[in-house]
């Protein structure tokens, strides 16, 4: 027989039931919010660029490109974040304070006023305004080459000096050659036929995208030539395959970046567009990169020694000095990420996931404040061997830069006290070329920003030839000298 | 005819709640598309789009001809294979929700050794004499710390 089960109270069947249907009403929430989150990711992977706004030639704005393209300009507007690492960063800290050598080493020049270390991309417009290099001293329009997005600005002189509509590259050259000219307030306000500003922005899309494609392209006069110049060089340059190309080739045309080079070169190349060392030619101030030699560093010197060039003379020493930029791509170059085929971009803007979609963070910084993305991808280390890596080297270089930095000043103050007691130009001239020779090698590494990590072996052979040309120079004074009468 | 009456009893309406999520829950397990991962195919490992890079390395490795995602990462047994399929599906789906994982993505230790498993497995007879010493520093062997590109090819 079987005994009959006693029916529960009504009131916790009641209870019972409440749970359960609360419980799958839950479930059913949990269930469609998943599906819902498939769905998003399905549809991200599927397409993620909308057109909301027509992109041309003149679309100079950020903001503009930024409704199609709202992932990277989020990234590209995070360039005013202020951030140190050990030896660089974007914090504008005053580098003559850091090290007081700087002084001695620029004297008579305008470094020796204010070299202050350099923010983010999107300060770079307002910082120039703003350093003494060019509040106290006359600069020219060059210098807006790299500073401000400008190509419009270019194509609009070029158009007032004669070249048609339907050849906009004409235009860009000649505004170009215009623009270099003026002088820096000049260039800084030139305005449209109806009267608007033709500079506004910092490095924008527009300088390395083509509105139409969005594809890497070279905009700037300044590599265009330099590139020209450099692929008719001897120089190996087995990181730039389709220099090595077009030098096989049949040359019936020059080198033409934006038509011979990979989408992978262009990841660099749009960055070596103003990331290199560089001087104003002649009288018109003509913005040029020294690189008819090559782009190695002696390569670059014999360059200026050929072209008779100096930046300044030495207000401590008397010699014609040259004063480096900021080499990274040269330095770059000479290094294994280079000859392994890894870009500026592949570190400087590593790919990162926003749900499904892949992007390159436009936030350009050190990797060293983000080395899981801008290492790990090829390096599998844990981050704090990475780094620690990566300070080894910069330690190296720091230490073997102050050595050629206290040779150098050595150097010039013994020249100064040469000077002083009556030595002839003649008699100091061995000394002063060697001067010369010396901070050119030791400013080609402390200019660069990695401290060496673009290039290590070279940065420690161009510190080591420094230290060797500087104490050349004080045994040239051990010399007996002949005095003015 | 009798009319079968509209019962409004609390059974029901589980019964259709019930019903309701069996069905949302079985639709999205379709649109994630579940039932793929019971499987071998190594494309499924990338339906997520984390694993593309992986994937699409793995086409240019030498070993694609040999051997698909499962035969390196899962173990080989029926039950300890859906276990582990089980603990990464779980694992993998709740952090590509969640978006809160490290990238690029690593591989954890548990899953390092069931690699090396499948390395000696067909690989063991070659490599018998370097393993036969005990290598003394308790240092789990690992034949990718050398191989790394036999699997997913080049990085880039």
């Amino acid at each position: 027989m079987l005994q009959k089960m006693p029916s529960p109270h009504p009131s916790r069947l009641r209870a019972a039931y409440f749970v359960t249907v609360i419980l799958a009403a839950s479930a059913t929430v949990g269930a469609m919010a998943l599906w819902r989150n498939i769905m998003e990711r399905k549809a991200e992977a599927r397409q993620h660029v909308f057109q909301i706004v027509e992109l041309n030639g003149n679309t100079i704005d950020p903001a503009e490109w930024g409704k199609n393209y709202p992932r990277q300009y989020d990234s590209y507007r995070r360039t005013v974040d202020t951030e140190r690492t050990r030896y660089g960063g974007s914090d504008a800290f005053q580098k003559l304070d850091a090290d007081p050598l700087g002084r001695v080493l620029f004297q008579g020049y305008a470094f020796a006023v204010d070299y202050r270390e350099d923010r983010g991309h999107a300060y770079m417009l307002s910082d120039q305004e703003q350093t003494e290099r060019v509040k106290q001293f006359k600069q020219p329009g060059a210098c807006l080459h790299c500073h401000a997005s400008i190509i419009p600005a270019y194509r609009e002189m070029g158009r007032k000096a004669g070249a048609p509509d339907g050849r906009p590259q004409d235009q860009i050259m000649k505004g170009f050659e215009a623009v270099c000219a003026l002088t820096y307030a000049e260039a800084r306000n030139l305005t449209d036929s109806k009267g608007n500003k033709l500079i506004q922005h910092p490095v924008a899309c527009i300088d390395c995208h083509d509105p139409a494609s969005m594809g890497l392209r070279v905009t700037r006069p300044g590599l265009l030539n330099g590139l020209r110049e450099l692929a008719k060089a001897e120089t190996p340059l087995p990181h730039l395959p389709s220099v090595m190309r077009w030098r096989a080739g049949s040359r019936v045309r020059d080198y033409d970046v934006n038509a011979d080079a990979s989408r992978q070169e262009l990841r660099t190349l749009v960055c070596a567009q103003c990331h290199v060392e560089y001087y104003f030619k002649g009288p018109e101030k003509r913005l040029t990169y020294p690189w008819s030699k090559g782009i190695r560093m002696d390569e670059i010197e014999s360059y200026y020694d050929a072209a008779g060039f100096a930046d300044w003379t030495h207000g401590g020493s008397g010699a014609k000095m040259l004063k480096a930029q900021h080499p990274e791509f040269e330095t770059w170059s000479q290094g294994i990420h280079a000859r392994s085929g890894v870009s500026c971009a592949d570190c400087h803007m590593p790919y990162m996931r926003e749900g499904a979609v892949k992007i390159s963070d436009h936030h350009v910084r050190s990797p060293l404040l983000n080395p899981s993305r801008s290492c790990q991808t090829c390096h599998r280390y844990p981050e704090k061997e990475i780094m620690a890596r990566a300070e080894a080297i910069q330690g190296r270089t720091a230490a073997l830069m102050l050595r050629a930095e206290q040779a150098t000043v050595g150097l010039i103050q013994e020249l100064s006290d040469a000077k002083k007691s009556g030595a002839t130009d003649d008699a100091l001239q061995g000394a002063r070329t060697l001067h010369r020779q010396a901070q050119w090698r030791l400013d080609f590494v402390a200019a660069e920003n990695s401290m060496g990590f673009h290039a290590p072996q070279e940065t420690a052979r161009i510190l080591a030839e420094a230290i060797d040309l500087a104490h050349r120079g004080r045994i040239e004074l051990l010399k007996p000298v002949e005095k003015k009468k | 005819m009798k009319r079968i009456p509209i019962s409004t009893s609390p059974a029901t309406v589980l019964c259709c709640l019930l019903g309701v999520l069996l069905g949302a829950g079985g639709y999205t397990f379709r649109e994630g598309e579940g039932l793929a991962y019971l499987g071998s195919a190594s494309k499924t490992c990338a339906n997520c789009h984390i694993m593309r890079d992986q994937y699409d390395g793995w086409q240019k490795a030498s070993h694609h001809a040999a051997a698909t995602c499962n035969d390196c990462h899962v173990p080989q047994g029926l039950i300890p294979k859906y276990l582990i399929k089980g603990e990464n599906g779980f694992e993998h789906s709740k952090a590509f929700t969640l978006q809160n994982f490290h990238e690029p993505i690593q591989i954890k230790p548990k899953s390092a050794r069931i690699v090396q498993k499948n390395c000696m497995r067909c690989h063991g007879a070659l490599v018998s004499e370097m393993l036969s010493k005990d290598r003394g520093s308790g240092e789990p062997f690992k034949c990718a710390r050398c191989h790394d590109r036999v699997g997913h090819g080049p990085t880039r």
